[in-house]
């Protein structure tokens, strides 16, 4: 028996074997805990054995395992005796769910990283090769994800043996163990020496690009690019870039999808003028592919693309694609290119920008498809800045005042969180014009959402344009509403007053909004009444000690003989508030 | 094997083997291996008892059994176990000298009965399909379904652990270590204790010395027996409106589909909070509803090529590579009926029950109601072989349809070496045909312990006509001798042999009459 200030160690401790999971799994959480109870010695000798032994454990226990023991280093007795982490980490490796192999691995690699070469070579290396071989697929799935850890502290001969070992992955019967090695291939790349890069690692890559299942050559594609940035230019031109123009052509098409995902990525690695003759084309074909899928993805990166490549080819090549694409059958195309689109007015300049992209920002704007009108709208600040606030107000702004009464709700709400954004953009004169009127029927809203939402854009209104604006434009119009006739929107005022309190400082919340907040005690719905007390108790802190004691505090006694029973519960909270105001 | 047309049926040879050098393959013998759940006499069947669902996993090491109760029976081969490594396991091409023998390994609850609130539909726990998955590890997981739900079933054999040498005699009623407080959280302390000597305030007057507390050790764990457990790891729910009528597995190892009458879903294995509507047949208006999908299978190694059959009696072939959304077919395998013979019931016999892909996914078997028909994946317009199984029937269809009989849905299954094709019919009857140019075989068997019991074989007389210019057979075996009349009974349409499976690499039946499952080997 253990004496009694050790027991909530002890406890710890013993539930590391408890039949209640959620025990194991705070135990395995407080490892580090009980690894300093036991000193680094018998942390080595013991519990890592332990550890390792018991490994058949559910998988959220296993998970946190094995995050833990990416961080034990310390508690095992620093670096030199970080490969005792390694078996346990090792078993994990080999279990059947994904996400605790991923966790093993990316503690291992962790680890891996802080160890000294020798004891890379000693420990680390021999685990990769027994992964590597390992029976279950589940092991070799995990070898590939630490061959860039081993990799550059290997002598030539381990090296040599290393590569063959990824060459049997690249090759393996099981579709997980190539789908592995396909992912993790660049990242073993950037470690391997030029003159093994271009031979064992770019057959590799070939052959992957040829495998029969499509998971596999999928992942391939994502190591063009990563290849493709490690190479020299010529060699890239050689290489990768026939693949990947064939990969654009591929007849499936989520290959293609791949490809224009990354295509623009390998613009810099092949320079210039390959971009010009086969990438373009490539791009363009995948723009125009049968699959929206593939448009999609293909949309979503015009802006990345038509940054590398000069604004000329841009103009000649993209832009017409992009015409096309902004009256695309599907909407989930328009939509991804109206969420870029916006970013290609700085590359193209002034003039292109209203000449040629202005009417498909406006077409857009219009759009059926509410998600496509909201894109535009929450990326016109980069617009703003080439063409000038004139223009966009002028063609923008019967679009926005059209989508501010939408009649999806959820489009109000998106509309309401970019008026700031707007605001900043169009000024103050502006926006008194147009804007504002909007701003205050929001708070009349129907859905609750919109009216928390418009009370929340007050606020963010009034930072921006100052506390003597918000006196002037604001305050009088939500004053008034406080008359309304349902007890939801006066609530709603109420909120807002709170909020814009904070704002505009303590005269004026004095002045004109107090007033307002202590008649409504006065409601006959006692759940303005307890919102009252609350709001109160959040404007003490903002006002004079002399407002409280004559103002809220009386307001507030006056509240706690409330018949109802929340608003005398309030109300005592808010008092009690007071009372340690007063008292400092 | 099946020589289809001059240049085709190279691909299948290699599946045949030296057989295939043999026109024509003598007619398996087949005899009784094991039964299991046999039915007494005079024992009234459960209805929960009933079986749903029957496969083998790839290996044939495991078997599966799916009821009406919602639960999964496993059955494990015992015989000629202790050679096979596990790598073989994983490889899977192995054939065995022996005939199988199958032991009851474990069982547990699928699916209970549920209540859809909002439908206010009762959902039965019915195990509407079973499919095996990849092996990981030594443990065995399988997907199951009954109408709206999958799950992922992992099985595996797990050790009774005891523990002893804790610190604290579990008798001393002390709580959970104060340590655990949950004010603050686990992971924020252990990131700030890592690497520092000061104590965090958690275990405020406890001070740990450097070397440790020497009193404190770590509990002993031995093990006593092991168990087989079956757990549930994944739940897929929530993505059919209509009945789920079967899965299949990828050959990705990553996906399966799902389909129900009007779509079909494609999921990936780790992921059960979302799939993908890749087919979908519901027409705008369900006024103008004319069609079904009755089942959908995977082609067995390509993972983007699916096939699944309808209530019109098509098969169709889509590849996923077309488009996300594959609503169009890349083939349709559909046989035109001769205009005279058309009737009220033609449109309900010609609905397709099952589909199977042969090994090496060159040949799709389908059953209808009448009959089974091979295809080949290269001729759209006619199947290289029909067998009719229900022919002798046809004179009381009438009387089926009123009894609803005539919407039985029949499984079909092909042997390992795609030399046969099996299918259920009544009276627990159920009939292998040799597939092979020339062979006559035609078997009719009984689920019983005496499966040649009451049964004449007789060697069909009428020929077959092989076009092999066209690669089209017509093939009438079976039809000349309706089984009614031979046993001189009355066919029993109560006892309907609906699911069975063969061995992938032995000539073993498992088949299921009501509650009871017997296998057959030759």
């Amino acid at each position: 028996m253990v004496d009694e200030p050790l027991y909530p160690i002890a406890i710890l401790i013993d539930e590391l074997k408890n039949d209640d999971i959620q025990l194991r799994l705070n135990s395995i959480r407080r490892l580090s805990t009980i690894a300093r109870a036991l000193g680094e010695e018998r942390t080595r000798k013991e519990l890592i054995p332990f550890l390792s032994e018991n490994n058949d454990d559910d998988d959220e226990v296993l998970l946190a395992m094995a995050e833990e023991l990416g961080a034990f280093i310390p508690y095992v007795g620093g670096v030199e005796y970080a490969h005792v982490l390694l078996p346990p980490l090792e078993t994990l490796c080999t279990v059947e769910e994904t996400v605790v192999r991923d966790k093993a691995v990316e503690s291992l690699c962790r680890i891996g990283l802080q160890m000294k070469e020798r004891d890379l070579v000693d420990w680390f290396i021999p685990l990769v090769k027994r992964l590597g071989a390992g029976e279950w697929f589940t092991a070799r799935v995990s070898a590939c994800g630490l061959f860039h850890i081993a990799y550059p502290s290997a002598t030539d001969l381990l090296r040599a043996e290393l590569r063959s070992v990824y060459n049997q992955l690249c090759h393996d019967d099981m579709p997980m163990v190539r789908r592995s090695a396909a992912s993790n291939l660049g990242k073993f790349a950037a470690t391997v020496e030029p003159v093994h890069l271009k031979t064992d690692i770019m057959a590799f890559f070939r052959d992957l690009t040829q495998d029969d299942q499509d998971s596999v050559r999928l992942l391939a594609v994502e190591g063009c690019a990563a290849l493709g940035k490690l190479l020299e230019p010529q060699d890239c031109v050689a290489s990768i870039l026939p693949v990947i123009v064939n990969f654009s052509q591929d007849k499936s098409w989520r290959v293609r999808f791949m490809v224009a995902n990354q295509l623009y990525e390998l613009c810099e690695a092949v320079g210039p003028e390959p971009t010009r003759t086969d990438l373009i084309p490539a791009y363009v074909r995948l723009l125009r592919d049968n699959e929206a899928e593939v448009r999609i993805a293909a949309a979503g990166k015009v802006t990345k693309f038509c940054r590398i490549v000069s604004p000329q080819l841009a103009m000649q090549h993209i832009l017409p694609c992009v015409k096309e694409l902004s009256t695309d059958s599907s909407q989930h195309v328009r939509a991804a290119l109206a969420s870029v689109i916006m970013g290609m007015a700085p590359v193209l300049g002034k003039e292109a920008t209203i000449d040629q992209l202005l009417p498909i920002f406006l077409a857009l704007l219009k759009d059926e498809f509410p998600d496509v009108r909201l894109n535009i709208i929450s990326k016109l600040d980069q617009v703003n800045q080439v063409i000038g606030i004139d223009l966009l107000s002028q063609s923008l702004l019967p679009a926005i005042v059209e989508l501010a009464e939408d009649r999806h709700w959820r489009v109000r709400l998106a509309i309401i969180e970019y008026i700031p954004l707007l605001a900043s953009q169009l000024g103050v004169d502006f926006f008194d014009d147009k804007l504002g009127l909007l701003c205050m029927h929001w708070l009349g809203d129907q859905v609750f959402s919109i009216r928390e939402a418009a009370a929340n854009n007050l606020k963010r209104l009034a930072e921006e344009f100052g506390p003597e604006w918000a006196c002037q434009h604001i305050i009088p119009q939500v004053l008034e509403m406080i008359n309304n006739p349902h007890y939801l929107y006066r609530m709603t005022i109420l909120y807002a007053i709170s909020l814009l309190a904070s704002v505009v400082g303590a005269e004026v919340t004095c002045q004109t909004m107090l007033p307002v907040v202590i008649n409504a005690a006065k409601d006959r719905v006692p759940n303005i009444k307890f919102n009252v007390a609350k709001i109160l108790q959040s404007l003490i802190p903002i006002v004079d000690t002399s407002v409280v004691e004559q103002t809220i505090r009386p307001c507030l006694l006056e509240l706690n003989e409330d018949p109802d029973v929340d608003v005398r519960y309030f109300a005592t909270q808010a008092l009690q508030a007071c009372d340690q105001v007063m008292s400092t | 094997m099946i020589i289809a047309g001059g240049a085709g049926g190279q691909q299948h040879a290699a599946a045949a083997g030296a057989s295939g050098q043999v026109q024509g393959v003598s007619a398996l013998d087949w005899k009784f291996s094991q039964v299991f759940g046999e039915r007494a006499a005079n024992e009234e069947v459960q209805e929960v008892d009933i079986i749903s669902a029957i496969e083998f996993d790839k290996t044939g090491e495991h078997l599966a059994t799916g009821d009406r109760g919602g639960r999964v029976v496993l059955f494990e081969r015992i015989d000629a176990k202790e050679w096979r490594g596990r790598k073989e396991l994983e490889r899977v091409d192995s054939s065995l000298p022996r005939q199988p023998e199958y032991r009851y390994s474990t069982e547990f609850q699928s699916h209970e009965p549920e209540f859809d609130y909002l439908k206010s539909l009762e959902i039965e726990e019915k195990i509407n399909k079973i499919r095996w998955c990849h092996t990981t590890n030594g443990a065995q997981s399988l997907l199951s379904t009954n109408d709206k739900t999958i799950k992922l079933w992992k099985v595996v054999e797990k050790k009774v652990k005891k523990v002893k040498d804790l610190n604290i005699d579990p008798a001393t009623p002390v709580g959970n270590g104060n340590l655990g407080s949950p004010v603050h959280s686990p992971r924020s302390y252990s990131l700030k204790s890592s690497g520092l000597g000061r104590q965090p305030s958690s275990s405020h007057e406890l001070t740990i010395p450097p070397g440790g507390i020497p009193s404190l050790r770590l509990p002993t764990v031995y093990s006593t027996e092991s168990v087989l457990f079956a757990r549930c790891r994944r739940v897929y729910a929530n993505a059919h409106a209509y009945h789920i009528n079967s899965i299949s597995t990828n050959s990705d190892c990553e996906t399966f589909i799902s389909a129900d009458d009007l779509r079909i879903n494609l999921w990936n294995l780790e992921v059960s909070d979302q799939s993908f509507n890749i087919v979908d047949i519901k027409p705008v208006n369900m006024e103008d509803l004319t069609e079904v999908i009755t089942a959908a299978e995977f082609h067995p190694s390509h993972c983007n090529i699916l096939a699944y059959c309808s209530s019109k009696g098509t098969v169709r072939l889509i590849d996923m590579r077309q488009s996300a959304l594959c609503d169009k077919h890349s083939k349709l395998f559909e046989e035109q009926e001769a205009p005279g013979s058309r009737s009220f019931f033609s449109e309900i016999i010609a609905s397709i029950s099952d589909i199977k892909f042969a090994r090496g996914g060159r040949y799709i078997l389908s059953r209808d109601y009448m009959t089974l028909k091979l295809w080949d994946v290269n001729m759209e317009a006619a199947p290289v072989a029909t067998f009719k199984v229900h022919e002798h029937l046809r004179p009381k269809i009438c009387d089926l349809y009123e009894n609803d009989y005539i919407f039985d849905k029949f499984e079909c299954c092909l042997s390992g070496d795609s030399l046969r094709v099996a299918t259920g019919s009544y009276s627990n009857l159920f009939r292998v045909f040799g597939v092979t140019p020339g062979s006559e075989e035609a078997t009719t068997l009984e689920a019983s312990k005496t499966p040649n019991r009451r049964l004449v074989q007789t060697p069909s007389k009428s020929g077959r006509f092989i076009n092999l210019g066209r690669g089209r057979r017509e093939n009438r075996r079976g039809s000349e001798s309706p089984v009614s009349e031979i046993n001189g009974g009355v066919y029993d349409f109560t006892s309907k042999l609906l699911h069975l499976a063969w061995h992938p690499s032995a000539n073993l039946i498992a088949c299921a009459a009501s509650n009871s499952l017997y296998m057959y080997y030759a």
